[in-house]
Formats: C-alpha cells, structure tokens, sequence
C-alpha cells in the first residue's frame, strides 16, 4: 500500500507547477528574471549605457556622465519601479483576495480616486509643488477613501460583500473623480501641474520619494504576506471562514490596512498606475494555484517584472522622448482586463 | 468523540430589527444525529448559524460544554464545532486536497502549519468521504454530489465532535442526496460524531434523525424521536399541508404523503361511473 504521506504530496496540488518544490523554484526563476529586467532598466534608456559601464558606475565610479546618469537617474528609477511595483502587485492580489472579487485593484476600491483628489486639494489649496510634498497627501487620500468605501460597503445586515465592497467604490470613485475634475477646471496651473503626476510615471523620482514611501512599503509586504493564510480562510466563503476559527472583521481590517498602506504609498511614489494590481495576481494565481501562501510572493515578483518592463518599453520606443509607464501599463494591461471581463465564468476567487 | 454538549437557552436571534428565532431552548442530545424540519423561513437556517455561532443572539445564548459559545475564543470552539453552510462556494482552481486541507486551520499556527496530524485527519477524511481520487481534481469542476462530498471532507478534517450542516442535500439528484445522508449516519455510528441537520425532505428527516426538531415560526413545535413526533396534526401545524402517515415499507419510519388539493377524495359520489 501506498503510504497516506506520498499520496497526499502527489495528490496535491494543481495549477502549471504542480508541487511545492517546483513552485519555489519558479519563484527563483522569476527572481533572477526581475534582476535581469532591473539591470536591462538601469542599461537601456534614451541614451544606452553598456551593461559594463553600468557595473562600473558602482565600483569604479569616475565621474563620467555616464556613470552620473546610472547614478543620479537610472538607479533610483529602477529601485522605485521595484518598490511601486511590489506594492502595486501584493495589493492587487490581497484586494482580489478581501473582496473575493477578479476585478479587485486600486481603482475599482476608490483608493486612486482618494489619493488623486488629495494631491489636488494639496496643490491647489496648499500650493504644494513637488513630488515629495505630495507624497503625505496621497497616503492620506488613499487611506480616508478606503475606509469610507470599506465603512459604506460594510452597511447593512451581512458585512462588506465584494458586492457592496466594489459598488462602494465604484461610487466613491465617481464622487471623488467628479470633485478632482472641477477643481482642475477651475484652476489651470492646477491641472498642469497635476497632469504629469495623474499618469503614472517613475520618470524624476528621486531617491528621497523613495525613501520616504520605503517605510510603508516594508510594512505594507510584511502585513500582506502576514494575510495571506486568512486570505486562504476568507476564499472559502465568510461563513466557513468562521468555522475555521478565523475572526473575519479582523482579518478584513488587517488586509485592508495593507492595501492602504501598499496602494497609498505606491500612488504617492508614481502616480496611479493601473492594471498592474489587476494584471498580476491573475497570472500569479494561474502559475501556482490559489494558494495566497504562494500568490503573494509571486504576485511580488512578477510585478516589478511587468511595470519596469513597461517602463523600459516607454523609453525605448518614443526615443528620444519617452513614454510615460502608467500608458504603457495601460496599453498591456487593458486587453487583459477585456479578455477577463468576456470570460465566460468569471473566476470565483 | 461523545459527551459534548451543545444547548440554546432563551435564545433570540434577529438581523437587524427582525427577530427570526425567539425564546427558544433546545439541548443537542450527544452522539445523535438531530434533524431539524420546517417550512421556509422558519428559522431553521438561523437555528443553525445561532448555534455555530456564526450569528450572534441578541437575547438568551448558546453553551458549549457549559460555557458561552460567544465568550469562547472562536479558535477554540471552531475543534469542537464545525458547520457548513449552504452551497458554500470554493475559488476556482482549488482542488480538493487543497480545500480538504484547509479545514486544518484551527489546528494550525504561524510556527507550525503542517503536522503528521493534519496529514492523517485529510487523508482520512478523504478516505471516508470517498473523495481521495479526485483529490488532484479543482472543486469548480466536479459534479453536485461529489463537490458536496468535497466540502463535508473539509468538515470532517476540522475533526470537530459536533458537525452541523446546513441542508447538505440541497440541488442534489435523489440518488446523491440518499449517498450524503448515508455517509452523515456512517460518520455518526462508526465514530459517534454528534450530527446537527437542517432537511427539507420531511421523509428522509424521519429517516436519518434519532432527534427529530420541528419548527414553526422561529420556535418549537416539537421534538423527539421521528416515530414519537411525526404526525397528521403536525405536518398540518408545521408545513400547512394534509397528509397521510404511514410507516416506511423499507425503514419503518414515519412516511408523510402530502394529500394536496388535486387528490383529495371526493366527498360525494357524482355517480357518473357506469361501473
């Protein structure tokens, strides 16, 4: 007889990598492939840099402008293409996980209406200018909106339903737009100012934004990875969750507490970029399973992949301009959120 | 796995301003199974999720071995109470090994997620629930009755005593409803698990139950053994519907034949037969 041990492991899993060991070495595949995609982003640019030059910038800086390019520009870019992509991609996969909804991600819970509407308000009614400034009034944004359309889909008699949740927001989002919208308006200097930052872009992100938003992000991955076994207990269903011993309203708040903080620092540091937290969870949950142990890992991988991907694609293919990565994300990720919508069966989460 | 004793006392249970079970007292004899019968939106449903703890009371309580159940961490009573719901619904892409595993949270911490014990309890309840060879397959895409097979596994791997089931038949075909009760009343013999069962089929209730529960209304009409409790007057009471009780030709258990109003004999004789 087979022994009940190397039954259950056979037996275990399904998804493309069909065992624990083959999914932790895909996650390391997918690792050295994000180093190779931040060093390609650091090597390629409006003006190439050979990858040999790059290395020197670190350990033979000479003060070429080369190397003063790789520095002072390419290097912080890419670590906040890293950070912004990180954070985008475990908040998109915790979302679709606390809502149980597919199309779960930063725009749909009102968190980029909140965070866009307080930069405006900061610029407009404080005379903030630069990025750094904005960086507080994003977090803020981003958090009072999440806990009004958590409070508002939490109405009624069974809780925040991923319905309730997603027409919250959605209604949120309209509110929230339609108020950013007028003040722009109103107000020219506002909206060009504004415009550049709405997009989406890691372009002029210097290392001090970075620094500022680091702090959140650690937090934030940590809280997220920390969900992820009652994201696996509240997938079953609120009910069974509770069977499970799993307190639900905690778990809730938990997770959405680091949807805040990864969603609200991520916009703070780039600018509401979509699709990404729609995108990526799907392809994680496709290669592993939907096994939040492993989505949230892999979802954090994988979307750095994507936007600095994105990100090198705008440089190189308006050159010498470039384009900014929040369209070029669009650009991917849009198709994908159509093919998502016109499947059949919508996925169940 | 007897002698846990699961009792409502006074209990009221509303949502929002609607009171759906109110003054209701009953004690979960231990080892049994306990069905309980009524028409819709009686409360049976709410009974259920009361007693798991799944809804808070709003008057009176439920007690877990003589403690409050809402008092209890939700951990601890979640290794002696395990319900499912009804129809509950698993992400897509979930197999059953998976879903069957999860039911070992409450056995589970942060610095010790697998053990040899959560191992053996999922692979028996993969055994007795005759689902270890679609234990590679996704819930999503099994049949009714083998994805209702699924989620009990999942219950029987929590390992609980006492193992409450929301109309566990319901959008089964005949045959799969009559393969679930009988794996509830194989579980129930062989390892004395006390089973709690909200039924719509009065016949299979009177079947499967040693503690008959029928409700009316958010209370009890009456309770006790099928033979002791079924009658004409109170499937009357209890559904509004004229029947007949006869014993069961197989079982010998009460048998209801709802007369219904196409069939009721005629009272007069129109006399037009020629024979």
């Amino acid at each position: 007889m087979v022994p009940p041990w190397t039954r259950l492991e056979r037996m275990e899993r399904k998804g493309v990598v069909a065992s624990r060991r083959w999914r932790a070495a895909g996650l390391v595949l997918a690792a050295a492939a994000l180093v190779a995609v931040a060093l390609a982003s650091v090597a390629y640019g409006s003006k190439p840099i050979a990858v040999n030059r790059v290395l020197g910038s670190f350990f033979t800086f000479d003060g070429s402008s080369d190397h003063l390019i790789v520095r002072s520009l390419r290097v912080p870019r890419t670590l906040a293409g890293l950070g912004v992509g990180v954070a985008l991609g475990m908040a998109g996969a915790v979302m679709q996980g606390v809502t149980r909804n597919p199309l779960a991600d930063p725009g749909i819970l009102g968190v980029n209406a909140g965070a866009s509407l307080a930069v405006v308000l900061a610029i407009y009614g404080l005379d903030v200018t630069s990025p750094s400034g904005y960086v507080w009034f994003a977090f803020l944004g981003a958090a009072g909106a999440s806990v009004v359309v958590y409070g508002l889909g939490s109405l009624g008699r069974d809780g925040a339903t991923p319905v309730k949740l997603a027409l919250a927001g959605a209604a949120m989002s309209a509110l929230l737009g339609s108020v950013t919208t007028a003040i722009l308006l109103l107000d020219v200097a506002t909206l060009d100012q504004f415009r550049f930052w709405v997009v989406g872009s890691l372009a002029g992100r210097d290392a001090t934004i970075l620094r500022g938003v680091a702090p959140f992000l650690g937090a934030g991955a940590l809280l997220a990875l920390g969900s992820a076994r009652s994201l696996n207990t509240l997938s079953l269903g609120d009910d069974v969750a509770r069977s499970l011993g799993q307190r639900v309203g905690l778990a809730r708040v938990c997770a959405a507490v680091a949807v805040v903080v990864l969603t609200g620092a991520a916009v703070a540091a780039a600018g509401p970029i979509g699709f990404i937290g729609l995108t990526v969870p799907h392809v994680a949950r496709a290669i592993t399973g939907p096994d939040y142990r492993w989505v949230l890992p892999y979802s954090a991988v994988l979307a750095p992949i994507l936007l600095l991907g994105s990100d090198i694609a705008g440089r190189v293919v308006a050159r010498p301009g470039e384009l900014q990565v929040g369209i070029v994300t669009a650009f991917v990720g849009a198709p994908f959120f159509v093919a998502l919508v016109r499947r059949r069966k919508l996925a169940e989460l | 796995m007897t002698g846990h004793d699961l009792r409502a006392e006074g209990l009221r249970l509303a949502y929002d301003a609607k009171v759906v079970v109110d003054g209701l007292t009953l004690a979960i004899p231990p080892g049994q199974i306990t069905v309980i019968v009524g028409a819709n939106a009686c409360g049976k449903s709410t009974l259920l999720r009361g007693l798991a703890r799944l809804l808070k009371p709003t008057a009176g309580g439920v007690h877990l071995d003589g403690e409050s159940i809402s008092r209890l961490p939700t951990r601890e009573v979640a290794t002696r109470v395990g319900i499912l719901p009804q129809s509950p619904v698993a992400p897509e892409g979930l197999t059953v090994a998976e879903l069957v595993a999860r039911g070992r949270y409450p056995h589970q911490r942060w610095f010790q997620q697998w053990s040899a014990a959560d191992e053996a309890a999922v692979a028996a309840a993969l055994e007795s629930t005759g689902t270890a060879e679609l234990a590679t397959r996704p819930v999503d895409e099994l049949s009714g009755g083998q994805r209702q097979r699924a989620w009990i596994a999942m219950a029987l791997a929590q390992g609980t005593p006492i193992l409450l089931l929301d109309e566990p038949t319901t959008f089964l075909d005949l045959a799969h409803q009559v393969e679930v009760l009988d794996l509830l009343g194989e579980l129930n013999a062989t390892e004395g698990r006390t089973v709690v069962l909200v039924l719509h089929d009065l016949n299979q209730a009177c079947r499967y139950a040693h503690h008959l529960v029928a409700m009316a209304e958010g209370s009890i009409v009456a309770e006790g053994r099928p033979s002791e409790v079924v009658s004409e007057e109170l499937v009357t009471k209890v559904f509004g519907l004229e029947c007949r009780v006869v014993p069961d030709p197989v079982a010998g258990t009460p048998l209801v034949i709802p007369v219904g109003a196409r069939h009721r004999r005629p009272l007069v004789d129109f006399g037009s037969d020629p024979t």
